[in-house]
């Protein structure tokens, strides 16, 4: 026999993390997807400003068009409002959705396993990566309205739902909550489609089911007649975020929603951790 | 003698069909191991049992004296591995790529990382095209790159699948002599392939895979003694030629219409011609033929193999 070779020191660094980063954001798609959603609050802006606003409430969610026009912090929110529904999730499931079948369908995943890269920490890297996403795109959708908004309409005190008026700083402190809280609502998604991501080898697949999924949750919801199961739809509590526009702020009412996030979080990732610690990885 | 790689019973069954069937691999320290057989035998799936990408069905085995897979984080970091060809971020330039797989490595020492990019791209002739686009790459140039991964940081088990799959006959004979100087630092070599002329070039060792079997494993020098030469005389008297050389001690006599052959073990050509000539043969032709190692896998595994390259 020979010597027994000491084994390799394993230190603890954030070398990988910042290189998942790295790569999401060098990404062209990633980059094009982050201008598509900070190019919506402008639209809507100047839409908005060369037509008279339609007063209509649509949606479920606050209705903060009709207050454009008096204030520009508005756009922030509405644009908020308004990607909800469809383009903030889809930017959460093109990330989540590649974030394994696409290291699988490259075959980069086999390589990154043999260097080794343990699953459960190539899981905790790539969740990590879905996490910087789902906070960074409200921020980017709610700056971009603030810019267009601020340049069109001008600031001012921010008139709350409730009536009362607070400073314009106070105001942007809000919009940073929200912000934090629709960050939580898409980690949540982005668990789910990490789990849907350990499923298959085609990254595109994961992200047409995620997206899919949001938008039947968001339809689902709209049903009466299943009103049943309301609670349990992963969309349920997004447009809850209004409840930071309120004096004084009902945290409670946003329990709820993080309640809701938290579980679906731990459920899909216990889910994906079980499907992807045993997988054959032949691809 | 200790193993770098040593499987008992190590089989993986997808579905109803058998992929790898009880393999025994023993893989010496020091050696370069040719892992032979022609494509759909069953190496690749190995090979990934080998590196934990699959659990086998049945079986196990080690690397460098440590279970597998349990010992995975410790042992892997020591082994560089070329898996079914190359696979990289095709928007990431080839050196950005082994950045990160360099970072991937919780053994790697980040201070030192640029430099061992440099040299590990620099052994396969990459330098020059560091900085391109992966995408931008030519076959023989990923191929470059994934041996470049592998070479990261010093290892003491290289696992290369296919390595001079689509290189120009150029840089296949680059990457047999960077196989054979690796070899020469210490590290063992496990090299799979389907050309014989890889393994008669580069090998010390060699496994013969076939339907998912391990058909053969032995030093390659054995394999070749083991083919043993024959005397082969053409003559209008295959009868009297097949007892003349029973007689002198061939083994194995068999004769056609017009010739006779035998196995001549420890006996030497010239003599044989001299006896045939003293019991009056007539000899039209005589040759010592030894069959290839070619023909010998072929009895080995009843399929020819692609010999070109």
């Amino acid at each position: 026999m020979s010597p027994v070779e000491a084994a390799p020191v394993k230190r603890v660094s954030g070398r990988f993390l910042r290189s998942e980063l790295r790569l999401i954001a060098v990404r062209r798609r990633n980059q094009v997807g982050l201008a598509a959603l900070a190019a919506v609050p402008f639209v809507l802006a100047i839409a908005i400003k060369v037509a008279a606003p339609d007063r209509d409430n649509r949606g479920g969610g606050p209705d903060f068009f009709a207050q454009i026009t008096g204030n520009g912090f508005f756009v922030a929110l509405a644009a908020l409002g308004a990607e909800l529904t469809l383009f903030l999730p889809i930017a959460i499931a093109m990330l989540a959705g590649d974030a394994v079948a696409g290291e699988a369908n490259q075959g980069t995943l086999r390589y990154l396993l043999a260097v080794p890269v343990g699953r459960t920490r190539l899981l905790a890297v790539k969740y990590a990566g879905i996490l910087f996403g789902a906070f960074l795109a409200p921020l980017v959708v709610a700056v971009s309205g603030l810019v267009i908004g601020l340049i069109l309409f001008g600031g001012g005190d921010v008139t709350l739902l409730s009536g009362t008026s607070v400073s314009f700083g106070e105001g942007l402190l809000r919009l940073l909550v929200i912000c934090l809280y629709l960050g939580v609502c898409l980690a949540a998604a982005g668990a789910v489609g990490l789990f849907l991501s350990t499923l298959t080898e085609q990254p595109m697949g994961a992200t047409i089911a995620l997206t899919m999924l949001t938008v039947a949750s968001a339809v689902l919801g709209q049903v009466q007649q299943l009103d049943w199961l309301h609670p349990y739809l992963l969309t349920r509590h997004w447009q809850d975020f209004g409840e930071l526009l309120r004096d004084p702020v009902s945290f409670g009412a946003l329990g709820p929603g993080l309640l809701s996030a938290g579980a679906y979080i731990l459920i899909f990732l216990t889910a994906a951790w079980a499907r992807f610690a045993g997988k054959d990885v032949t691809a | 003698m200790t193993l770098a790689i040593q499987s008992a019973g190590l089989s993986k069954r997808f579905g109803r069909q058998v992929a790898v069937d009880a393999v025994d691999l023993a893989v010496p320290r020091g050696s370069v191991y040719g892992f032979l057989g022609p494509n759909g035998s069953g190496k690749t799936t190995t090979i990934r049992m080998l590196l934990g990408l699959i659990t086998p069905s049945a079986g196990g085995h080690q690397l460098l004296c440590e279970p597998m897979p349990d010992r995975a984080a410790a042992v892997l970091p020591r082994v560089g591995a070329l898996v079914e060809g190359p696979a990289f971020h095709p928007y990431l330039s080839g050196r950005d790529n082994l950045r990160r797989l360099d970072a991937a490595d919780r053994t790697a020492h980040a201070r030192t990382a640029e430099a061992r990019i440099s040299t590990a791209l620099e052994r396969v002739g990459l330098s020059a095209a560091a900085a391109k686009r992966y995408r931008n790459y030519s076959l023989g140039m990923k191929q470059r790159l994934a041996i470049a991964a592998a070479l990261l940081v010093p290892r003491e088990l290289l696992i290369l699948d296919e390595p001079t799959n689509g290189l120009d006959p150029q840089g296949t004979r680059e990457v047999r002599s960077l196989v054979a100087e690796l070899a020469a630092e210490g590290a063992t070599v496990l090299l799979s392939t389907h050309l014989l002329a890889e393994v008669e070039q580069v090998c010390t060792h060699v496994g013969v895979m076939h339907r998912g079997k391990l058909v053969a494993q032995e030093p390659l020098a054995q394999l070749r003694s083991s083919a043993a030469p024959r005397a082969r005389v053409l003559t209008d008297q295959p009868e009297a030629a097949a007892r003349a050389l029973t007689a002198l001690g061939l083994t194995e006599v068999t004769r056609t219409a017009a010739e006779a052959s035998g196995g001549l073990g420890s006996i030497a050509p010239e003599k044989v011609v001299a006896g045939l000539v003293q019991e009056g043969v007539p000899v039209r032709g005589f040759a010592v033929v030894a069959p290839s190692l070619e023909e010998k896998f072929v009895s080995l595994t009843g399929e020819g193999f692609d010999v070109s390259g």
